[in-house]
């Protein structure tokens, strides 16, 4: 039945769907896992490389985290084709701002103009929507750090950690947990970020090559924005690993522990 | 155009913008209590000199566009932006067959940075901050005045004597009259009137 009205973008449905759009959001959910986290100090953004293959050219380092502005990232969950396209007006809607106004491009007015163009999708023309959800961090000097989610109906809103993509909802779950706000700085939710991927994706160890980490934080009056190199990273696994382990070991001795006193 | 007198100075906490009231077409004073003065936002305003309606025109569309980013926003532009914005505007016209042909000061306080700022602008869009100008002939007698006499920390009742003795000069030395400046003083506060300056005294 619902066949007859999702072809055209431009249709509800009689339930009051517009089924192009959950089909746009399905997409997402199968592609690479991407999450952010607000620190005290800073953002970080960890993504799940798919990519992966050994004759694969390393010409660009990330295939998932973009830089927008001096202030501003963002990383991709979705069709990498429709992506591109998106990061490229958002760049350019960031420069024109700073060519009209002779400012950065306040963090939420950059999200704003992009979901309104993907809402255009949703409305009018009769193409289909973006299959592309973005999660984007920045700095500006109203509101300081910042973290947006966008997909593809045109809806956004500001986070304090949230993933996007394959098993999202599982990581949103933890997080939910885990993050602590107002006491978490930027290595530790670096380290945090690491954790949920560990638990989240289909990979039992974490692998250097296979993720890639970004952050974002204002060093005096400038804003520093880095892809971390494949090193640095194995660094945090290394840390990240070592935590796990003495935490796996306290467990063991509390359990042990436990038996002793019963006996 | 050139018989208008825009006068502006910046201290250190405030700004006073000082502009003649005669609207005058040919020969005739057509109205004696003009207001020259735009106010764009809370803490910018905007002095403008020119082409009769290019004015008036420019300056509305300007303060429009600056509330309409206020609006959507929530939050006012700095004026360094503004000011920005507002020389783009003019530049693309300029290369437009619909230029404007008018002379601008706009003088502010970003109460952000606790900064005071004055911006000269002229019809080609050329746009440069400085501490103080004078558009119009009424320029030409007052530059030297405040060359020899600005301090930036003067209090506002110096920095007010000092537009004295310049409008006084304009009075002394211009062959057209212009017998009343309306003056504004843009601070951490906002925008206020201070009393109207009539010159007192003689032509030379």
């Amino acid at each position: 039945m619902a066949r007859r009205y999702d072809s055209k973008t431009t249709i509800f449905s009689p339930e009051g769907r517009l089924y192009q759009v959950e089909y746009a959001m399905e997409a997402i959910g199968h592609a690479g896992t991407c999450l952010g986290i607000l620190a005290n100090d800073g953002i970080v953004l960890a993504a799940e490389r798919r990519n992966t293959n050994k004759l694969l050219d390393d010409v660009f380092l990330s295939d998932k985290i973009y830089v927008i502005n001096e202030d501003m990232a963002c990383c991709v969950a979705g069709i990498t084709s429709d992506a591109n396209v998106l990061t490229n007006e958002l760049r350019a809607i960031a420069q024109r701002h700073t060519l009209q106004f002779g400012e950065p491009m306040p963090c939420e007015q950059l999200v704003m103009r992009l979901c309104d163009i993907k809402q255009a999708y949703t409305q009018y023309g009769g193409k289909r929507p973006f299959g592309v959800s973005i999660l984007y961090m920045g700095w500006d000097n109203r509101h300081g750090y910042q973290l947006y989610q966008s997909d593809p109906s045109g809806n956004y809103s500001g986070w304090k950690a949230t993933c996007i993509g394959n098993s999202s909802a599982a990581a949103v779950s933890i997080l939910k947990q885990e993050y602590k706000e107002g006491e978490t700085d930027l290595y530790e939710a670096q380290l945090l970020a690491l954790k949920v991927m560990s638990k989240t994706l289909d990979m039992t160890k974490l692998n250097a090559e296979k993720l890639e980490l970004a952050t974002l934080v204002r060093k005096g009056d400038k804003t520093e924005i880095l892809v971390k190199p494949a090193d640095k990273v194995k660094e945090l696994i290394k840390e990240h690993e070592q935590r796990e382990a003495k935490a796996e070991a306290a467990k063991q001795d509390k359990a042990t522990a436990g038996k002793s006193k019963d006996k | 155009m050139a018989l208008e007198c825009l006068i502006g100075i910046k201290f250190d906490d405030f700004v006073l913008i000082a502009t003649d009231m005669s609207h005058i077409q040919s020969i005739m004073v057509q109205k004696s209590d003009d207001d020259k003065i735009h106010k764009l936002s809370s803490h910018l305003v905007m002095a403008v000199a020119g082409e009769a309606g290019d004015t008036t025109q420019f300056a509305e569309y300007i303060a429009k566009n600056i509330q309409l980013y206020k609006m959507r926003n929530g939050y006012e532009l700095h004026p360094s932006s503004a000011v920005h914005f507002t020389r783009h505007t003019l530049s693309t016209h300029l290369r437009s067959r619909e230029p404007y042909f008018v002379n601008l000061l706009m003088g502010g306080y970003n109460p952000a940075i606790n900064k005071s700022e004055l911006y000269y602008m002229d019809y080609l869009a050329a746009s440069v901050p400085v501490n103080y100008y004078a558009f119009g002939y009424g320029g030409m007698f007052t530059l030297s005045i405040m060359d020899q006499d600005y301090h930036s920390n003067m209090t506002r009742e110096a920095g007010y004597e000092l537009l004295k003795k310049c409008i006084g000069e304009v009075k002394r030395r211009f062959i057209i009259n212009l017998p009343k400046f309306r003056v504004r003083i843009i601070s951490k506060e906002g925008i206020s009137d201070m009393p109207t300056i009539i010159a007192e005294g003689e032509a030379a």
